[in-house]
């Protein structure tokens, strides 16, 4: 084995197991460069969006053409134009968090499990459900919660659909679906 | 309306990712295999192909396996691990060229052993939470453990940590890391509200009341009792530094790592001055040449000397695997000090390389513990990450000179069977969290009951609710904390107190607050965070600072729904 061989092989193996590295960290691009912003084309409605707005504007103007994100599943996509797209808190320590609706129905508790978590005195473990009708809107569902759940100012009963915007009261929570 | 849309970079089965990271992870120890043979007597090594092929069958038989029963396990933790591991066969087997007693072989087994073990955790285990029903039987096994080298002789080098059974050697304290990290997961998880909220303030520190704390600070001082009693310090580092960062992360108080780094510290100086074995290390440790000066101390061992001669040697590049002179070491070179041939063989840029990996490994455990969205997988994950993190630093420090040097091995890399497979193991319960943590939840059917809750998971959930509930309940009693009263706070609202408007946002919340809490107004009136953990839950935005109180609304609430505090995201926000 001449010198230069020797050499060539120390660092090729170096230069191996520094790009053993890079492609791993590639892997878990995601972990740190976060997730992927969109900017989807909207109506503004009232004139605090527009002042959120210039906040949540980070991203580049590339992504303006970019189509929207087909959040909702083939079964809902002859949807009515109103079907909700986001469900928003509105009330309770929560406040402030959205979440978007996509086919897949979202659970509400205190149980560690549920997709929205509760951190309320008032709430169950496992105290509602919000799901997705066949024909594209909303159904709230009470688990058999101790408290209640409130979709306006009456006591749910059975499953009841959500109309856009109409305030579901879990304990101190508050939940609105909006489109 | 927010007019974001956050899209997680999301690919939720990566399993055809894991087999091409897993060839790469299989090829890299193989040409390191061939450099090692190529440099010493210009021929590749006989073995190359049956050690390709055997590291190759082995990985290939994990990726089945995991593809099989967790495909939505995390993609790196199993070609990081492969990694490592060929790559310590490799260092062995570079180091046997030199020693006369082979070790390759034998390690070559125990990474069998370790895979096999490996498969049979992911198959057979198939929800971690599991291992939540053995806490109490865990703590038991961890002190069996580690009291069971008691009897036996304890090695020359002054450690007793070995059972010995004909011509096998066990050591069990290895095994036990695994074993008290299920413990304190399974313990913290029942207790940590407890734990978190039901202080004193004492000088700025958070205690605990002493009936939360008191059990875990018994297993935990005898875990650390005998350990020392076995002079094996490593190991006991590496339990306080686990109990504390654990605490930390289940109770969220930074008073935890203040006490611990205190604790750590006074501790150190403390067995470091009384304990004459411990004495010899620090001394070495503070002046590693004086072995070769006039007057070298009784007792002193070279070891380090050579090895920060042989990083020196190596420089920035290294000498090339199989051409410096690892082997002045001697025996410990396989072991503890294996990490001294990375480095004057690789140089710093092959150690820098293998820490990546390292760290890569911790990330990817730890962000396993993020996603989880169980408490009790959360504190698992992160326990088991954090025992692997403190073990390399405490390794790594020790052969670079850092901190004085306690015997431990560098996980998957140095000799040592016990501990190969217990960091398989280790590696399989990650990937088992990981895999639960990453999977979608199943497709809703409108007009059933949903499937997570018929599902054994979801029953074991819902009840270990209850205990919380309980618990919340309990504490919240001495805390002069308001306790809902069943059925009333929602009647008075909907007896006339929240004004009638078709949408409530923030400001109705703040009056709900006052109502709710009945008479204590100023007491923030929810307990802690369902999820405690830092960094909060993917899917579901921490808990603003302040609690909803009077003072004012809390931020970002109602104003056109504005993105939740913690960014919003969908039921399954965690990123891949």
């Amino acid at each position: 084995m001449s010198e230069l061989t020797l050499t060539v092989m120390r660092l090729g193996f170096l230069a191996v197991l520094w790009l053993f590295v890079i492609v791993a960290v590639q892997v878990i691009r995601s972990d740190l460069f976060g997730t992927r912003v969109t900017q989807r084309p909207m109506r503004r409605r009232s004139a605090p969006a527009a002042a959120a707005a210039p906040a949540a504007a980070v991203p580049p103007p590339v992504a303006q053409q970019a189509p929207p994100p087909q959040a909702r599943g083939p079964r809902r996509a002859s949807a009515p134009r109103s079907a909700p797209s986001k469900l928003v808190i509105t009330g309770g320590s929560l406040t402030g968090t959205t979440m978007n609706l996509t086919d897949q129905q979202i659970t509400i508790g205190r149980a560690h499990d549920s997709t929205i978590v509760l951190d309320d005195d008032y709430a169950s473990s496992r105290h509602a459900r919000i799901y997705p009708a066949p024909d594209g809107s909303w159904i709230v569902e009470d688990l058999g919660s101790t408290n209640g759940t409130y979709l306006d100012r009456t006591r749910l009963t059975g499953p009841t659909p959500v109309p856009l915007g109409a305030p579901i009261r879990i304990g101190k929570t508050v939940i609105e679906l909006r489109r | 309306m927010s007019n974001t849309t956050i899209t997680p970079q999301s690919a939720p089965n990566r399993r055809n990712t894991e087999l091409m990271m897993l060839g790469f992870a299989v090829l890299v120890p193989v040409l390191a295999y061939a450099n090692v043979g190529l440099a010493g007597d210009g021929r590749l090594p006989a073995g190359l192909v049956s050690y390709g092929l055997g590291l190759g069958f082995m990985a290939g038989i994990a990726h089945l396996v995991v593809r099989k029963f967790t495909p939505y396990a995390d993609p790196l933790l199993l070609p990081l691990a492969t990694f490592l591991n060929g790559m310590g066969l490799v260092l062995i087997y570079r180091l046997d060229l030199d020693l006369t007693r082979k070790a390759a072989p034998t390690q070559l087994m125990y990474t069998a052993m370790g895979v096999a073990l490996f498969v049979g955790v992911v198959v057979f285990l198939r929800d971690h939470r599991l291992l939540q029903r053995y806490t109490y039987i865990a703590m038991l096994v961890a002190l069996v453990l580690l009291v069971s080298p008691i009897p036996f002789p304890g090695d020359t080098y002054g450690a007793k940590i070995w059972i010995r059974l004909g011509p096998f050697s066990i050591q069990p304290g290895e095994f036990t890391k695994i074993v008290l990290t299920v413990f304190f997961a399974g313990y913290l998880m029942v207790k940590r509200d407890a734990l978190a909220l039901a202080s004193r303030k004492v000088m700025g520190l958070y205690l605990p009341r002493g009936r939360d704390i008191f059990p875990i600070v018994v297993v935990w001082l005898l875990s650390l009792m005998i350990l020392v009693f076995e002079r094996d310090l490593g190991t006991s580092l590496l339990f306080f530094g686990m109990f504390v960062v654990m605490l930390y992360i289940a109770t969220e108080r930074v008073s935890w790592l203040i006490f611990g780094l205190v604790m750590a510290i006074g501790g150190a100086a403390l067995v470091g001055s009384v304990e004459p074995h411990v004495k010899g290390r620090v001394d070495a440790w503070l002046d590693p040449m004086a072995i070769y000066g006039t007057n070298p101390p009784r007792g002193g061992s070279e070891q380090l000397a050579q090895a920060l001669m042989g990083y020196g040697d190596g420089g920035l590049l290294g000498k090339g695997l199989n051409q410096g002179f690892p082997n002045e070491i001697g025996f410990a070179a396989r072991s503890d000090f294996i990490l001294t041939t990375v480095g004057e063989e690789l140089g710093l840029a092959g150690m820098m390389a293998i820490f990546m990996v390292y760290a890569l490994l911790i990330e990817r455990g730890l962000r396993t513990a993020l996603a989880a969205r169980d408490p009790f997988g959360k504190l698992l994950a992160a326990g088991l990450s954090v025992v692997m993190a403190l073990q390399v630093f405490v390794v790594a420090g020790g052969v670079t000179g850092l901190i004085p040097l306690t015997g431990m091995t560098m996980p998957f890399l140095a000799q040592g069977g016990s501990s190969v497979i217990t960091n398989w193991i280790l590696v399989a319960i990650l990937i088992v969290v990981s895999h639960t943590a990453r999977r979608p939840a199943p497709p809703a059917v409108a007009g059933e009951v949903s499937a997570t809750q018929n599902s054994r998971g979801g029953r074991r959930a819902r009840r270990t609710g209850f205990e919380d509930q309980a618990l919340d309940a309990a504490d919240a009693d001495e805390l002069a904390e308001p306790t809902p009263v069943q059925g009333s706070p929602l009647g008075d609202l909907s007896g006339g107190h929240v004004p009638d408007r078709p949408r409530v946002d923030a400001d109705a919340a703040t009056e709900f607050t006052p109502i709710a809490s009945a008479g204590t107004p100023a007491e923030p009136s929810s307990p802690p965070d369902a999820l405690t953990v830092p960094g909060g839950v993917p899917g579901v935005p921490p808990r603003p600072g302040t609690p909803p109180g009077p003072a004012g609304p809390p931020p970002g609430g109602g104003a056109g729904g504005a993105s939740g505090p913690g960014g919003p995201a969908g039921p399954r926000g965690h990123s891949q």
